[in-house]
């Protein structure tokens, strides 16, 4: 599955990155405290998170992430969409729960 | 193969040196250091896998000055053998290392578990994804990590 084929299924909206849609993640990791992030998710995996700070667009490079998904609609402000866009992190932002986006993933076969 | 041949950089030989600021408080850079140290690391070709597990650890312990202390020396040294990193801070100290090492542990604030920081993890964190780690603390004065990743593994 790849970014974009998340992006369909979840409805999302492209804030960043949306060059590099064609990323297929290795699974995906979906939390709010980026400890966590850091400390159990592996190479290339999404990131599906309700955090908008700076803090998760960092988490994401340096844990080798394949992109980000903001639930519930949130949006990061633009100083934070720049940096991503700067490091080439795909940021999406789909109106869904952080639960039902991860059944609707899970069900569309992600890891 | 000849002795010649097998004669690289002695191991303790420093190929690059850099020496980083971190302030305490200053969340909105939160991650600065760290996404510029990695950018060092891959100019230097070091196995990506090395970079993950180093940068994860330099993030941590950058943030962990944010949250807890004044402000920070992060010295970055590279050698043909391993990357040391020492993080020195100026700052309150840590009364129980022993305590803070434990996962959960945390003193954190609101605004902290905000920053989707101060979980209990961060130090934890930095042991786990390096091949050697130390910790020493002076309450009062301040806090000083040394953690390495080998290259020769």
């Amino acid at each position: 599955m790849t970014l974009d084929d998340v992006r369909a299924l979840l409805r999302c909206e492209v804030l960043a990155g949306g060059d590099h849609l064609g990323r297929e993640p290795t699974g995906c990791f979906a939390a709010d405290m980026m400890s966590d992030v850091l400390h159990a998710s592996s190479h290339g995996m999404l990131l599906l998170t309700g955090l908008t700070g700076v803090q998760s667009v960092h988490t994401a490079d340096v844990a080798d992430l394949a992109g980000i998904v903001f639930v519930l609609g949130k949006r990061p402000a633009p100083d934070v969409l720049a940096v991503a866009d700067q490091r080439g992190i795909p940021v999406l932002s789909t109106a869904m729960s952080m639960y039902a986006a991860c059944a609707a993933l899970h069900d569309g076969g992600m890891a | 193969m000849t002795d010649e041949t097998l004669a690289g950089p002695a191991a303790d030989e420093i190929l690059y040196r850099e020496t980083f600021h971190v302030r305490g408080g200053d969340f909105e850079h939160g991650g600065d250091v760290a996404t510029r140290v990695k950018a060092v690391l891959r100019e230097l070709s070091i196995d990506p896998r090395l970079i993950r597990r180093l940068s994860i650890a330099n993030f941590e312990a950058e943030m962990n000055v944010i949250m807890y202390a004044d402000e920070a020396t992060l010295d970055l040294v590279v050698r043909s053998a391993e990357i040391e990193v020492a993080v020195a801070d100026r700052g309150p100290g840590i009364p129980d290392i022993g305590l803070a090492m434990q996962e959960g542990w945390s003193t954190a604030t609101a605004e902290m578990r905000a920053r989707g920081f101060g979980a209990g993890m961060g130090l934890p964190n930095i042991r786990r994804n390096t091949d050697r780690f130390a910790i020493e603390s002076t309450v009062g004065r301040g806090t000083t990590l040394r953690y390495a990743v080998s290259l020769t593994a």
